[in-house]
């Protein structure tokens, strides 16, 4: 039970870490120009609709990719594709280096502009680290384990769903929780392309020079990401079986 | 009944057989050891049983019924398998494990709880301790235990165990054997048991398979292996030292001498101290009316003394069961530094008594064949 609380405790204490490192920013921002206060109190419906627009942008985006890749990254692991298995990994690790603002743009030249280029685009660019760390935890799980499950006569499915995903959930859920918190700040690029959210009162601040206004953007993009982080890491704690936590 | 007929496996793009043309069968109730040199396909075999490879070629029967012509997940569902990397789901909690099986069965929950229960208790861990835990939380042997009480779970006729207490330090393992013979004894499963430990292997199996590049070398009782290996590679697995590992297989019984002199407690020590110097006793045996063993005492102390020798009893350092095996009986013997030691049954009754001469002559026996062996050794019961 102790290790337990232990793990809480030091979870907890990242959040606070995290939430003091924003605050203490906010504070110098404030600071160097009043500027962000003044148009958060006379625009806050704008900064809220433009947060709501944000956290759809990435509830989407992020849902599709989680359904999307984990699929694919339990697929790579299967018998037949196996043998592709480090091909597949790598080729998908050369096409995570190419930036995100490239691949929006890409996507724009055939899907035009709007909220649906602005998520193709984000699933694209977030979908590969959640394949590779979903094989790569299956692939972590002990061959003793699959090799006990199939002498017990368990199905190929119900190894996978009683065995491999369970233990390798650590690992799923922690590319998950990556992907989306770099998402949250990916998704401000959405605005170059019609897509709304944050980005929009980033990219106006940068443009007229206001830092008002950019911070305006920046700092609830960070608290969002701060935010999604926390809800993350508590769905890790409820779903991850104990007893391999504590390994 | 588990029945191999010229099993043979050849691995893809692999010219020599893993296993080649192995014939055997296990009778019902018995445990089978495959044993041989690393490589030598015993692994292999037992995996085929619950087709987890397939065979190239030759049949393999459980109970009667060609294993090919069964679904696999079924076939497998009524095997225990254990392996020696126990292979614990360790996102699940002990009573999870064990319940796998049930559950791929169907059975209700109630009835599944009720099974794990029973099972620890069976594997001697109690279940309100240990149920709960995850395998993370369990010692080598405490998991492994758990590993066993999983493959029985579904009460299956059959169990498959590979190398299941190779992993397992020197003092548990012995301990796990003699507890896994004990719940053998009682279920009565048929079990095929890999294991490359020649000693583990004498202890624990009914017959022996003792493999070699794929190849049967001899199958049979481990008797049979230790008193008349078939050839140069069956002794030389044995080791040279086969005499020495009969003593495992022989029981006290087997080679005490029965019904050894003694006197009785009321008896006068002048009465006995006579018998002694006549033929030459330093030390007697005591036993009272019931034939319980007192103890013992010595002519030294006898001497000049003239009430009942009860007075003069010095109690026994260590006395044995007939059901001890000689190998655990010799080494207490020289533990204690004993030159003979008493066998008495669970009464406390006087029934017999080992020496290094009953010793030596019982597991020669069957090496010069030539019987009639308690020649040098006195005998006669009581003497007055």
């Amino acid at each position: 039970m102790s290790e337990a609380s232990e793990v809480k405790i030091s979870r907890l204490g990242r959040f606070w870490t995290l939430l003091a490192f924003g605050a203490t920013f906010a504070a110098g921002a404030w600071c160097q120009s009043r500027g962000f206060f003044e148009f958060a109190m006379h625009n806050p419906d704008e900064i809220w609709r433009l947060t709501k627009q944000h956290i759809h942008l990435i509830v989407t985006a992020g849902g599709i990719t989680v359904c999307l890749g984990v699929p694919l990254g339990v697929l790579v692991t299967r018998g037949f594709m196996r043998r592709y298995k480090e091909v597949t990994l790598n080729f998908l690790g050369i096409c995570q280096t190419v930036p995100s603002l490239a691949i929006i743009a890409i996507a724009m030249g055939f899907m035009g502009i709007g909220v649906k280029t602005a998520i193709f685009g984000l699933v694209v660019y977030s979908v590969l680290p959640i394949i590779r760390n979903t094989a790569a935890g299956l692939t972590e799980v002990s061959p003793a384990l699959l090799d006990a499950g199939r002498g017990m006569g368990m199905t190929p499915w119900q190894i996978l769903a009683k065995v491999e995903i369970p233990n390798a959930l650590y690992i799923i859920l922690a590319g998950i929780r990556t992907s989306i918190v770099v998402m949250v700040g990916t998704a401000a690029v959405a605005f170059l392309i019609g897509g709304g959210g944050l980005g929009d009162l980033i990219f106006t601040g940068i443009g007229l020079v206001d830092t008002g206004i950019m911070l305006a953007g920046a700092v609830p993009t960070a608290l969002l990401a701060i935010i999604f982080n926390w809800l993350l890491s508590m769905v890790e704690r409820l779903i991850i079986s104990k007893g391999v936590l504590r390994e | 009944m588990i029945e191999l007929q010229r099993v043979t496996k050849i691995y893809p793009g692999s010219e020599h057989p893993a296993v080649d043309g192995v014939s055997l069968t296990v009778p019902e109730g018995e445990i089978c050891i495959f044993i041989g040199p690393s490589g030598c396909g015993k692994t292999t075999l037992m995996r085929m049983i619950n087709r987890l490879l397939p065979i190239s070629s030759g049949k393999i029967l459980m109970g009667g019924e060609n294993i090919l012509e069964m679904d696999p997940i079924k076939l497998r569902r009524g095997i225990g398998y254990v392996i020696q990397q126990i292979g614990l789901f360790p996102n699940m909690t002990v009573r999870e494990n064990i319940a796998v099986v049930p559950k791929l069965l169907g059975w209700d929950k109630k009835k599944r709880d009720n099974r794990v229960d029973e099972l620890l208790n069976l594997v001697g861990l109690s279940p309100e301790v240990f149920r709960s835990r995850y395998p993370s939380e369990l010692s080598g042997g405490q998991a492994q235990r758990v590993g066993v009480a999983r493959a029985m779970a579904a009460d299956p006729p059959y169990m498959l165990m590979d190398e299941p207490f190779g992993a397992i330090d020197p003092i548990n393992r012995s301990i796990l054997q003699d507890e896994f013979l004990k719940i053998q004894e009682k279920l009565k499963k048929t079990i095929i048991f890999v294991t490359h430990d020649i000693d583990e292997a004498i202890k624990l199996g009914d017959k022996i398979c003792l493999l070699k590049d794929g190849r049967l070398e001899q199958f049979g009782t481990p008797e049979k292996l230790l008193v008349s290996p078939r050839n140069e590679f069956v002794k030389d697995f044995v080791g040279s030292d086969r005499t020495l590992k009969r003593l495992t297989l022989l029981k006290v019984r087997d080679a005490m001498l029965k019904d050894p002199v003694h006197c009785h407690m009321d008896d006068p020590a002048a009465d006995v101290i006579e018998h002694m110097e006549r033929e030459n006793l330093h030390y007697l045996l005591v036993v009272n009316g019931d034939n319980k063993l007192k103890g013992y005492v010595t002519r030294r102390d006898l001497a000049d003394y003239h009430g009942p020798v009860g007075n003069l009893v010095h109690p026994m350092t260590l006395t044995v069961r007939p059901g001890l095996n000689l190998k655990d009986a010799l080494s207490k013997m020289l533990q204690y530094d004993l030159g003979i030691v008493c066998v008495i049954d669970e009464e406390g009754r006087l029934i017999g008594a080992l020496n290094s001469q009953t010793l030596v002559a019982t597991v020669g026996i069957t090496y010069d064949e030539k019987g009639g062996h308690w020649g040098k050794i006195v005998s006669g019961g009581k003497v007055l």
